[in-house]
């Protein structure tokens, strides 16, 4: 081997760590994006009256309506919308252990928004993830999904965009450090994980599916949540909607498990969840709670029915071994359960549909990761309002009432009994959750000491 | 120098009950709506969660849902003759205050008035002579039941109420209350299961010829969705209903029925911890150009608007109109004036029972969980030779036993020491107490005006009530606990300690806080405030809900009726009102 | 925190948000009943509500308003009130001394649910409390008003030292007005003291009193249980229900 050679082979290895240290740094970032976010899971009126306000007739109306429909159902304004701000204004920042991203204003403004993209940029970004001037744009925004979208309705999408109340505001630049600040380090990125294409009708499955898949993988980016990410923050396609942790809450498994997974759902149900955030197994709440808000109460009957066919096809999720509780665990998470939690789910469970979800097979309380079941119980969470089912109906936070030990063991009680079973759950799981969302301690048990002090 | 804010179609003054069903009747009618709540925005997971709500000591007795006193007060006395002295601490009446006002924790016990209620005045001299009303200032109402029947049945659907019809569209149904007005519809859900006491009691009261029935609950037996897509779930019988929120969803409430609703509407616009001071009017005084209001930060805003209406709780609704000036204030002496006049409050009555050889377990309870009768009530019976006229339903309603109220003893044992101890501990899951809840007719020297002396946290003269009970109230009281206490010793109580209500009127202890009148319906100005369509007659851009529109109060608790009567303002708003603005019935 | 002038929403954000919500928490505790000081606030969309956000009951604030001596008092006062026997625990016993002293100490003690505000003649009965002082300053006066009543009626002892049946008279008579005290009232202090111990006897443990929830156990009260549903038409059965306070049983943390 020539000296050159060694070099040569040096450098390339040398390369190669670079570009995988990147991908790393990268991916660490992606991967702790995907849910620190405000959660505002409430539309203003103001915003629900653009998502979901009458469109005046006129030549492009039916253009326009087409647009706003496709941009809901990609629900663009959960992130392009800061707290406060207009809505698809831009300026929410997406949070990263290394700095922060910018959602960018997609108003029609000409200069701080997309009043001067054209078309051809607008499909660019959507579907290759290059802004109108050539920069690579950060997979914190779903290209990797959006690249199956069709160019007819790319083009719909920016119609109905550029009539959105234009607002001129330009979100901040983003704040990262090196390696992650290079927007070339996208492009190395991209080469190793992101697979360009367009959808791929498959000819042996019904429309629906067809119709379900469309949106499922491309506008509706499910698996940009529910899907869990490499090392580098790039779609393990191995476990392609297998659910996965948002840092601080779970997005579920959305195969056929029955355990985990939407395998003891219908179609029908299916729908209603997206629909009226709620059905006779499961509350939408946390980071569902908004997509349905803000996406998906808003589509119609049929895309979701397609939606739900292509995600009920989905082959199951392979079940995990699960240790059994420990049995002293159970009884006192028993006794915790029949006290705090029967109010609204009931002694035996079963809760009260569309209310209070029912317990025995609940999918969440039996993710593999009990941060989702953890959340609700520490944190509360709230039902998405929707615009037939507006009640907003919240799990309180118990994190004022219960140590982390019994909220440990309620969790694990929940998971192992009515037939459920899950690993048990640890104390220093509930306390890690606990410091991360910065919940009170518990109240002090009263050590009365009589009239003496 | 006030800040001026942004007109609005509609400015509502308080919002509990009648200004969550103003605002979505208003606003899904299209108009532009702001409501202004002087405390803070509350919900069930942050203010009554499940996982705190059964707090007696907080809630019941440090007044955590109510009224703070420290800000806003009355004075009191029972007679003229007194002077009134400001009512330094809660008692007899527990006021709300905040997003839902007394709507979250009253016992949603939702009734209709009898056909005969409407008629209080025309109906007994008619069928007992004048002297039955001579020494009361009762008045018929300006609108009648079959008016109002459409109106119940649309609050009785935002409920879900839970009961069973006793008259639907005139045919008797076996189980309910045969005395009832006819209904055009049965109850959304069906009556609450029974518990012993009140299942005792049934019995016994059947046995005696009385036709018992479910009480109307708006604590549901069953999960049910309202017509506007609100979830009420069903009751788990916590016991912590009256005096408390409910922490699963369970008892109808503005938040739980219509206020997430209406907040998603883009013509709504909610506004807490503002205070409204006066209703402003045009130099003329004829019509109201909208209210004035302070923020917490002690700043003045005035909001003008197309309607003002007033949707307080009754007290702060007669206190408005006379610290606003519009209407003429009742003059005992003269007996002129409207204003505070025929206030009127419920004349309540009880009997404790107790038990040997039963387990009653009364701590499981719901805040309309009883079996009741109602034969004793209104005119379903004949006061020929009584002296007096009204009356009250029984009822044998367990709202459950909060230990620190509700730890009774026989009379005869003491209030405390080792007595009052054994007997607190061998009685307390071995007794109930029969409620009777009665009429209170209006006399002329019971009124509300503007107190001389004691002034309110913004300098502003503090309400004045001046009540005392009625010969008539407390002869009405007396018969109809007698005969609780006949049905209560059929039940095989071993001990019946009938308590009906005696003057003078106190207002330290807990009695209801059903207080009404003062801002009264009638046919014309010179006898009420407002025509019948709860329109003000001196200015036609002012209207008022609530208890305040009873001329007299009748014996059944009022939420139904005061929500009934806001449908109707509601209806009568959008279909006439805003088509062409001014009165809706000529003077 | 918001840097740019805009939200940002990251860990950082995520820790002041949790912190926010606290505060927020916070308000809601001290403005839901009317008392003055919360923002106004213009709501659209929902009623407010994040992670957490929750009006708990605070943690108890150490008692420290009673003297030795006055919570002496208290204790043999409230121990004739509610005596040991084998039916369940004393007032002591079951924390109530400990209990009042926290109350007089806090909220309830300054009075801010009452209206204090002058002139103050007497009142008739019927139009209730009309003293000037809140209940902390009307129990420290009571206290020595009684004190100064018993050390001259029994040579200058102390209500503690009293036999149990001198106490009981005594306190007889306050209750049906027939002593005279200096400053307060008699009966009115009666009244208020009877009720507070019952308060502190019976209300949740997390208060300092009704300790072990022994007092719901002595009349078969099982606390904030919420769910009855199986048991409504149990008629003349026993419930088999453990009292349960609001921070739980010992079922909770001990199996």
């Amino acid at each position: 081997m020539s000296v050159g050679r060694a070099v040569r082979r040096g450098l390339a290895v040398i390369g190669i760590l670079i570009l995988l240290l990147i991908a790393i740094v990268v991916g660490t970032w992606i991967w702790a994006m995907n849910y620190p976010r405000e959660a505002t899971i409430e539309p203003t009126p103001a915003t629900l009256s653009i998502l979901a306000g009458p469109i005046a007739d006129g030549p492009q109306a039916a253009l326009l309506r087409r647009g706003r429909y496709l941009a809901v159902a990609g629900d663009c304004v959960s992130c392009h919308t800061r707290k406060g701000g207009a809505p698809f204004a831009g300026g929410l920042g997406l949070g990263t252990p290394f700095g922060l991203i910018y959602a960018p204003n997609i108003t029609g403004d000409p200069e701080t928004g997309i009043g001067n993209w054209t078309p051809d940029q607008f499909y660019r970004a959507l579907t290759r993830g290059v802004d109108d001037e050539g920069h690579r744009l950060y997979p914190a925004f779903p290209y990797p999904w959006f690249t199956r979208i069709s160019r007819a309705d790319s083009d719909a999408i920016l119609a109905w965009l550029k009539t959105v109340p234009a607002v001129r505001y330009m979100a901040p630049g983003n704040r990262l450090p090196f390696p992650a600040d290079i927007r070339l380090s996208i492009a190395a990125w991209d080469g190793m994980f992101f697979r360009p294409g367009r959808f791929v009708a498959d000819p042996k499955q019904s429309p629906d599916w067809n119709r379900g898949a469309y949106y499922v993988n491309g506008l509706g980016h499910c698996g940009a949540c529910h899907t869990p990410l490499n090392l580098a923050g790039a779609a393990r396609n191995d476990r392609f909607l297998q659910g996965s942790n948002l840092n601080q809450w779970v997005a579920p498994d959305l195969t056929g498990n029955e355990r985990t997974g939407l395998g003891r759902w219908s179609v029908d149900e299916l729908v209603e969840y997206l629909r009226t955030g709620r059905n006779a197994h499961a509350n939408a709440s946390g980071p569902m709670a908004e997509v349905v808000a803000y996406s998906t109460s808003f589509l119609s009957d049929a895309d979701l029915r397609a939606a739900a066919i292509y995600l009920k096809s989905l082959k199951p999720s392979p079940d995990t071994a699960a240790a059994a509780p420990d049995p002293a665990a159970m009884r006192r998470g028993a006794g915790i359960f029949s006290d705090a939690c029967a109010s609204c789910h009931l002694a035996d469970g079963s809760g009260q549909p569309r209310l209070f979800p029912p317990l025995p097979g609940s999918a969440v309380a039996q993710q593999r990761d009990p941060t989702g079941l953890l959340h609700l119980i520490l944190a509360g969470g709230r039902t998405a309002p929707t615009p037939t089912r507006p009640a907003p109906l919240t799990m309180p936070s118990f994190a004022w009432k219960l140590s982390d030990q019994e909220a440990a063991d309620v969790a694990t009680y929940l998971r192992n009994s009515w037939g459920n079973r899950a690993a048990p759950v640890s104390a220093s799981d509930a306390a890690h959750l606990r410091k991360a969302l910065r919940l009170t301690a518990p109240l002090a048990i009263e050590r009365n000491q009589g009239p003496n002090r | 120098m006030a800040m001026r804010e942004k007109p609005v179609d509609v400015v509502l003054v308080g919002f509990g009950w009648t200004g969550a069903i103003m605002a979505q009747q208003l606003c899904d009618a299209g108009m532009n709506v702001l409501a202004l709540e002087r405390a803070a925005a509350r919900d069930t997971p942050v203010n009554w969660a499940p996982t705190f709500d059964q707090d007696e000591l907080r809630y019941r007795w440090r007044d955590h849902l109510f009224q703070n006193v420290a800000y806003s007060t009355l004075t009191f006395r029972n007679n003229a003759d007194q002077q009134a002295l400001p009512m330094r601490k809660l008692g007899a009446f527990l006021p709300g205050t905040g997003v839902g006002g007394a709507g979250i924790h009253w016992n949603a016990q939702i009734w209709r008035f009898l056909p005969s209620d409407f008629k209080t005045r025309s109906h007994n001299r008619q069928r007992y002579g004048a002297a039955a009303v001579a020494d009361l200032s009762v008045q018929d109402w300006p609108v009648a039941y079959e008016d109002l029947e459409p109106y119940y049945t649309m609050f009785d659907k935002l409920c879900g109420v839970s009961g069973k019809a006793g008259n639907l569209k005139g045919a008797i149904q076996p189980g309910g209350n045969p005395f009832e007005g006819a209904r055009s519809e049965d109850y959304p859900t069906p009556p609450l299961p029974m518990t012993y006491a009140p299942t005792l009691f049934a019995q016994a009261a059947e046995s005696m010829g009385y036709h018992p029935f479910p009480h109307p609950a708006g604590n549901l037996s069953q999960a049910y969705t309202n017509p506007l897509g609100m979830q009420l779930g069903k009751c788990t019988f916590c016991g912590f209903c009256e005096k408390f929120g409910c922490g699963n969803y369970s008892k109808a409430s503005p938040q739980t029925t219509i206020i997430p609703y209406v907040l998603q509407k883009a013509n709504f616009e909610l506004r807490t911890d503002c205070d409204v001071l006066k209703v402003e009017r045009t130099a003329d005084g004829r019509q109201a150009t909208g209210v004035t209001y302070v923020d917490s930060n002690g700043t003045e805003h005035f909001q003008p608007a197309g309607i003002v209406i007033l949707t307080a709780f009754q007290l702060h609704n007669v206190h408005l109109l006379l610290l606003s000036g519009i209407g003429k204030p009742y003059d005992p002496r003269t007996g002129e004036g409207v204003v505070g006049k025929n206030y009127c409050y419920q004349t309540m009555g009880s009997v404790d029972v107790f038990f040997e050889d039963k387990l009653l377990n009364p701590f499981i309870g719901a805040g309309s969980l009883a079996s009741v009768i109602d034969n004793y009530n209104g005119d379903n019976f004949d006061h020929g030779g009584l002296g007096f006229i009204g009356g009250a339903y029984i009822a044998a309603l367990v709202t459950g036993a909060r230990p620190i109220e509700m730890t009774r003893v026989p009379d005869g044992v003491p209030k405390w020491g080792l007595e009052w101890k054994q007997a607190a501990a061998h009685y307390f899951l071995r007794n109930f107490s029969l409620s009777v809840h009665g009429s209170n007719y209006a006399q002329a020297g019971n009124y509300l005006d503007l107190d001389p002396i004691y002034r309110d946290h913004f300098g502003r003269p503090m309400l004045r009530m001046t009540f005392d009970f009625t010969p008539n109230d407390l002869k009405m009281s007396a018969y109809v606990t007698d005969k609780a206490a006949e049905v209560a010793r059929r039940m095989g109580a071993s001990s019946v300690h009938p308590k009906p209500r005696k003057g003078p009127f106190d207002i330290t202890p807990y009695q209801t806080t059903h207080t009404v009148g003062g801002t009264m319906m009638g046919d014309n100005p010179t006898d009420s405030v407002v025509n019948r369509y709860s329109q003000s007659w001196d200015v036609p851009n002012l209207f008022v809900t609530g208890a305040g529109l009873f001329p007299q109060n009748a014996g059944y608790n009022p939420t139904g009726t005061v929500a009934a009567l806001a449908y109707m303002t509601a209806d009568a708003i959008k279909s006439r009102y805003i088509k062409a603005p001014g009165p809706l019935v000529q003077a | 925190m918001a840097k740019h002038g805009s939200d940002l929403i990251g860990r950082r954000e995520l820790l002041a948000l949790g912190l926010a919500g606290s505060v927020a928490a916070a308000d809601a505790a001290t403005r839901h009943d009317g008392l003055l000081g919360g923002p106004s606030e213009s709501i659209k969309g929902t009623l407010p509500w994040q992670d957490g956000m929750t009006d708990a009951p605070p943690a108890p604030e150490d008692g420290a308003f009673l003297s030795a001596a006055e919570l002496a008092f208290v204790a043999a006062a409230a121990d004739r009130l509610i005596p040991a026997d084998p039916t369940g625990p004393s007032a002591s016993e079951a924390g109530v001394p400990t209990f009042i002293d926290r109350q007089l100490a806090g909220g309830y003690g300054r009075g801010d649910h009452l209206f204090l505000g002058g002139p103050w003649p007497k009142g008739a009965p019927t139009q209730g409390y009309q003293s000037r002082f809140a209940p902390a300053q009307y129990y420290r006066t009571a206290i020595a008003d009684i004190e100064e009543h018993v050390g001259s009626s029994y040579s200058g002892k102390a209500f503690k030292d009293l036999p149990p049946d001198r106490q009981d008279a005594l306190l007889k008579q306050y209750e049906d007005g027939k002593v005279q005290l200096r400053r307060v009232e008699a009966k009115a202090f009666f009244t208020m003291f009877l009720q507070n111990v019952m308060e502190g006897y019976f209300s949740d443990p997390i208060y300092g009193g009704n300790r072990d929830m022994a007092a719901w156990k002595m009349i078969g009260f099982p606390g904030a249980h919420y769910d009855y549903s199986e048991w409504v038409t149990a008629y003349n059965r026993k419930v088999p229900i453990a009292p349960v306070g609001l921070r739980g049983r010992p079922g909770w943390d001990q199996a």
